[in-house]
């Protein structure tokens, strides 16, 4: 009995109708957040005493490389519930994660190679983090490349599920060993930006941002998953009535 | 039907059967030997051929050579045995499918990821490696192809009869195995350097060994997805 809930989410009428009903819950408040956040971050923060204005990117930057990471994790655990339980909601959600987080990671890297220019004075450093994000940018490009070359919808979400959780063993080691093979090679250059503890002032709109960002990502793959959802069950009646009602 | 056969001793069937027929074919396998040989041959010709320059550049040309290789000996793994059945035959045969590929990828590394590990290390001396470099280069290559060949067994059973095979292929295998590249040129370099390696050499074994315990299963599921 405790589980019916569990698989109702499974249904996907039930879920295209739960999601529509939910997206502004997440959407507004990620809106509100990322305004104040904005604000607090570009304009009410005092610059940095050694980076200068320059420092400002990291409140669009860190949001995006925690989602990149994150957005991979959910996607591959996803994937496990949708193999494991064989929920096909599941798959339409793992499927609608892996644009997303291609995205972020790529807006990540931009951004991270924008702050590389006044702080390192190169646009591109083989820095252990950028490294591994940009290895993380090739695992989310094999993923939906699979999804891509499959044509049966089933086959491809059975698949991609497999290479998912191949993908999320490997995260970490990839990260490690890309860590410890720059600390291997040269003394680390990096600027630490956590060494000294920041300011409220500072780290305020940097939590905001980050719980903004992750509410939007939510948002955006409610969007992304009925989209989803509905290109996989065209041919099904609830879909022609929910046309109806809409 | 006759009696069953235990599972070790089906995979030590299908070891003969594979070797046999690999055998029969010696062309086919030996090709990425070659295509190995060919990369390692284009990074003088491409860059400085000074040989104290070259041996900076000769532990990334090894691995990058040796991973392309094994990528293009990925071809071979399951591409026959998916065209005539045998794989759907093993798939039904009621033994553990895990055990049988973990069988066939050794027999693949046998053919193609060994003869690498023997002409490697001289292949590094062409590139100003000292020869007593040579004990050392080969244990890496050996650790580290393994690694790869059971890394890139999860690859090939994921894109077994797509269309655009290849490509995805290296897409999908190459960013898995940059741990893999990034140990075995930082072990190689020491070991060219005449320098203790072990830790690296620890670093690789682990990856090897996680490899060949988890990517068999994921080979096994992928191609249970491959065969439908």
């Amino acid at each position: 009995m405790a589980w019916i809930w569990f698989h109702k989410l499974g249904s996907p009428p039930h879920f295209y109708r739960l999601a529509g009903r939910m997206t502004p819950w997440f959407a507004w408040p990620a809106l509100l957040l990322c305004l104040g956040g904005l604000y607090g971050g570009l304009v009410s923060a005092p610059a940095d005493y050694q980076q200068g204005e320059g420092f400002r990117i990291i409140y669009v930057h860190a949001p995006a490389a925690w989602l990149s990471v994150m957005i991979y994790s959910a996607m591959a655990v996803y994937a496990a519930v949708g193999r494991i339980w064989r929920i096909n909601v599941c798959h339409a959600l793992a499927a609608s994660c892996a644009g997303i987080g291609a995205s972020f990671t790529l807006v990540a890297l931009v951004t991270g190679s924008l702050w590389g220019r006044p702080m390192w004075g190169t646009y591109w450093e083989w820095d252990p983090r950028l490294t591994s994000e940009l290895v993380l940018l090739f695992l989310y490009l094999g993923y939906m490349g699979l999804r891509s070359a499959i044509d049966d919808t089933a086959r491809a979400d059975r698949a991609s599920a497999v290479l998912a959780i191949v993908g999320a063993v490997n995260v970490p080691i990839i990260h490690y060993s890309v860590t410890w093979w720059n600390s291997l090679h040269q003394a680390p250059s990096v600027m630490k930006f956590g060494k000294s503890s920041m300011p409220a002032s500072m780290l305020i709109p940097l939590l905001m941002m980050l719980l903004g960002f992750t509410l939007f990502f939510v948002a955006i793959m409610l969007v992304r998953a009925r989209g989803e959802v509905l290109r996989r069950e065209r041919g099904a009646q609830w879909v022609a009535e929910a046309a109806v009602e809409a | 039907m006759s009696t069953p056969v235990s599972a070790a001793r089906a995979g030590w069937l299908l070891m003969r059967r594979d070797l046999r027929l690999a055998m029969r074919r010696p062309g086919e396998w030996l090709q990425p030997l070659g295509f190995f040989l060919v990369v390692m041959t284009l990074f003088p010709l491409a860059g400085n051929p000074q040989l104290s320059r070259l041996r900076d550049m000769a532990p990334a040309a090894l691995w990058v050579a040796a991973l392309l290789s094994s990528l293009l000996a990925l071809e071979f793994l399951f591409r026959e045995d998916g065209q005539d059945g045998t794989l759907e035959q093993l798939a039904v045969s009621g033994l553990p499918l895990s055990w049988l590929l973990l069988a066939k990828t050794c027999v693949h590394w046998l053919l193609t990821g060994l003869p690498l590990v023997l002409v490697g290390p001289l292949a590094a001396t062409a590139l100003g490696a000292p020869y007593a470099s040579i004990p050392g280069v080969l244990v890496v290559l050996l650790v580290g192809s393994l690694a790869l060949s059971l890394i890139g067994a999860v690859g090939a059973a994921l894109t077994l009869g797509l269309r655009r095979g290849g490509v995805l292929l290296a897409l999908l295998v190459l960013p898995l195995a940059v741990p893999v590249l990034i140990f075995g040129a930082r072990a190689s370099a020491l070991a060219i350097a005449l320098e203790p390696m072990a830790g690296s050499i620890y670093l690789l074994g682990s990856i090897a060994v996680l490899s060949a315990t988890l990517a068999p299963l994921a080979a096994a599921a992928a191609m249970r997805i491959s065969l439908e």
